[in-house]
């Protein structure tokens, strides 16, 4: 029953704190004092980057991973694990589109080979070739084995991207929340609606994947359905 | 488990050998590919580029991609490939037999391309021959990751086309740790970082490779 | 047939790839020490069948298991250990010689080497072992495989479309040589588009169609 209700109330809490965000973050929060009204991208930017390259890829990464444990491999992870990186695809180029808005005035170029932004742009082309692999694959099995085996090699170059890529150049700005000593940065309402957007773009996250997980259910179900009207078709073929 | 990596990887070299692949198609392509640089670079710069580094790299990852694919190809038709299988061989054994041997092809292209990059591109001697260590560690790990998107590209549709798009975003970091590398070597700089990426990739794509490989023989 | 439990034991077997199905429904027992001939026209899962047999494709749905195997649930890779096959497609690295190429099933096997020259003989290839397997014709290559499955000796040998690219002679050795891998205590599938016209095997013979099993001699 909790489940249920949860699953109920996620769409509309979703709605309700992605509203308060815009409220908060275009009326409410009062601009920076260096970067004007441009730090409204504050309460988007980060939190669809946290979604994209934590939240969004980490979930595909563990499903690939329970996938291919035998204890708990199913369809329910195989699917979770595809339809968590198309998810996450589509966050990563919006997280590449709202940082390049932030950063044309900044830096005056659309683009800058910045650390983050360029190893953002190499997860992006991960997880494109994951869904390229995933249509290269007509069999269930060895498609979901691949696409697992892939998702968990991608996990693990994350923090050998993040690294070669902050050593190699780095324009971003530095810890925008926190310090090096752990100190906040940010203060007041804006921390508020800062942490509020974090939580709002989550559960954004967890919505979309819940539609798109009964999307591709119902799309294995007429599959499925393709694969006995097949397997009577066949059976045909020998009596007559 | 290394027993096998041996035998496979002398399989593998013997047949290199044999085909001379490496020798009349892959080096003329690496060596031409210098050329193109130099060519794209003008002739103000062709000689005088702090590019040279990184467009070595860039070619070897080029001929690194030919040679993964060739890699693969070796194991011959699905036939083969069935008889193979039924030999039951220990899959973290082949992982390292293959990824062996195409380290050992791409040490050797390197030395002939690094030649190549003194000659053309004009990096100095001896910053280029105290850049080999390094150049054996990265090639290292790109023979480990390639072996793995090899097998991982293999018998889905269009596995020559599937490869570059699932090896190419891995092998950036190995781009930049060996760009780095190479110019702090040219440039007498600090190298630690680039060791410390270099290593981590190395070990975390063999480690990977030994508890994966089977899953992907499986599918 | 004989009291021995069988080798194969299939009920229902589908197997499907890429959402069609190469085998809709199997039922079929095998003994050991036996020959079976697997028949049919092209498509009917003639090759699915022995692929099935050898753990070399995966059971979709329903029960099998061979040599003691489930091949849904057991380790299909010990499976293909205890298997030969020899297939109508080349079987080998082509550029290596046909010595080489049995030096790398022995050492993979961990069986002596001193066998190869032997098993090379016997299959009348003595005079070829340094030729590159490429360089060796259709039937010289299926004379080749053979003296990779004699090196391997495995428990059940699957030989799809073995009697392709043999001339009479070679047919007739072919026939010799399956009669002693049975009497030795192997079970033999064969698959062939007609049943066999050696009248020196008494083999079983399935016929297949659509991926079924419509006719059995046994």
């Amino acid at each position: 029953m909790i489940k249920q209700l949860s699953q109920r109330l996620l769409g509309p809490v979703t709605l309700v704190l992605l509203a308060l965000t815009l409220w908060l973050g275009l009326w409410v929060t009062p601009p920076d004092k260096v970067q004007g009204n441009l730090v409204r991208l504050l309460y988007v930017h980060p939190a669809i980057a946290w979604v994209a390259l934590y939240v969004s890829f980490g979930t595909a990464a563990i499903a690939g991973a329970l996938y291919l444990w035998k204890r708990t491999r199913s369809e329910l992870m195989d699917r979770i694990a595809y339809c968590a990186m198309e998810v996450s695809t589509v966050f990563i180029i919006l997280t590449l589109i709202t940082g390049s808005i932030w950063g044309r005035p900044t830096w005056g170029v659309w683009w800058a080979w910045d650390a983050r932004l360029t190893s953002t742009a190499i997860l992006g082309l991960f997880e494109l070739a994951y869904l390229a692999l995933r249509r290269a694959n007509d069999d269930s099995d060895l498609r979901a084995r691949r696409s697992a085996v892939f998702a968990i090699i991608a996990a693990i170059n994350v923090p050998i991207i993040h690294f070669s890529v902050d050593w190699w150049n780095t324009l971003h700005q530095g810890a925008s929340v926190f310090t090096e000593d752990g100190k906040i940065t940010v203060h007041g309402s804006m921390l508020v609606t800062l942490f509020i957007s974090l939580f709002a773009f989550t559960l954004l996250f967890f919505w979309l994947l819940r539609a798109r997980y009964r999307l591709e259910v119902l799309r294995d179900e007429k599959y499925q359905s393709s694969l006995d009207e097949a397997l009577a078709q066949r059976r045909r073929e020998g009596v007559h | 488990m290394i027993r096998i990596a041996l035998l496979v990887a002398g399989k593998d070299l013997r047949i290199e050998r044999r085909s001379r692949v490496l020798l009349w198609q892959v080096l003329p392509f690496g060596v031409t590919g210098l050329l193109l640089c130099g060519l794209a670079l003008g002739p103000t710069h062709a000689g005088h580029s702090s590019a040279a580094p990184g467009l070595f790299y860039l070619v070897m990852l080029l001929v690194a991609l030919l040679m993964i694919n060739r890699s693969q190809v070796i194991e011959g038709s699905v036939g083969t490939k069935t008889s193979i299988a039924t030999l039951g061989l220990d899959p973290a054994g082949v992982f390292l037999g293959k990824a062996l041997a195409l380290a050992v092809e791409l040490w050797l292209t390197a030395v002939v391309l690094l030649a190549g990059s003194v000659l053309f591109l004009h990096t100095a001697l001896s910053g280029t021959v105290s850049a080999l260590p390094s150049v054996v560690v990265i090639l290292g790990a790109l023979a480990a990751a390639g072996t793995l998107y090899g097998a991982l590209s293999g018998g889905g549709q269009g596995p020559a086309t599937l490869l570059p798009m699932l090896s190419l975003p891995a092998f950036a970091p190995l781009l930049i740790a060996g760009e780095r590398s190479f110019s702090a070597a040219l440039d007498h700089g600090s190298i630690w970082r680039w060791w410390v990426i270099s290593l981590v990739a190395l070990v975390a794509y063999l480690a990977l490779g030994i508890l994966l490989y089977g899953v992907l023989e499986e599918s | 047939m004989s009291n021995a439990s069988p080798v194969v034991e299939l009920r229902d077997a589908v197997v499907m790839i890429g959402g069609f199905p190469l085998l809709s429904g199997v039922t079929l027992e095998m003994p050991p020490h036996s020959l079976t001939v697997v028949t049919g026209a092209n498509g009917a899962g003639k090759t699915s069948l022995l692929r099935l047999l050898g753990g070399l494709v995966a059971l979709t749905s329903g029960y099998g298991v061979v040599s003691g195997v489930d091949l849904k649930t057991g380790d299909l890779r010990d499976l293909r250990r205890r298997v030969g096959w020899l297939g109508h497609e080349g079987s080998f690295y082509d550029d290596l010689t046909a010595k080489e190429n049995l030096t790398f099933a022995a050492k993979a096997l961990e069986r002596p080497v001193g066998e190869i020259p032997t098993v090379l003989e016997r299959v009348g290839l003595a005079h070829r072992s340094s030729t590159p397997a490429k360089q060796l014709s259709a039937g010289q290559r299926r004379r080749l495989g053979l003296a990779w499955l004699l090196l391997r000796r495995p428990e059940t040998w699957l030989l799809d479309e073995p009697y392709a690219s043999l001339d009479d002679e070679g047919r007739t050795f072919f026939d010799q040589l399956i009669g002693d891998v049975v009497a030795g205590g192997a079970a033999v599938v064969v698959s062939a588009h007609d049943p066999l016209r050696s009248s020196s095997l008494t083999p079983r013979t399935l016929t297949l169609a659509g991926g079924l099993v419509v006719g059995d001699d046994a």
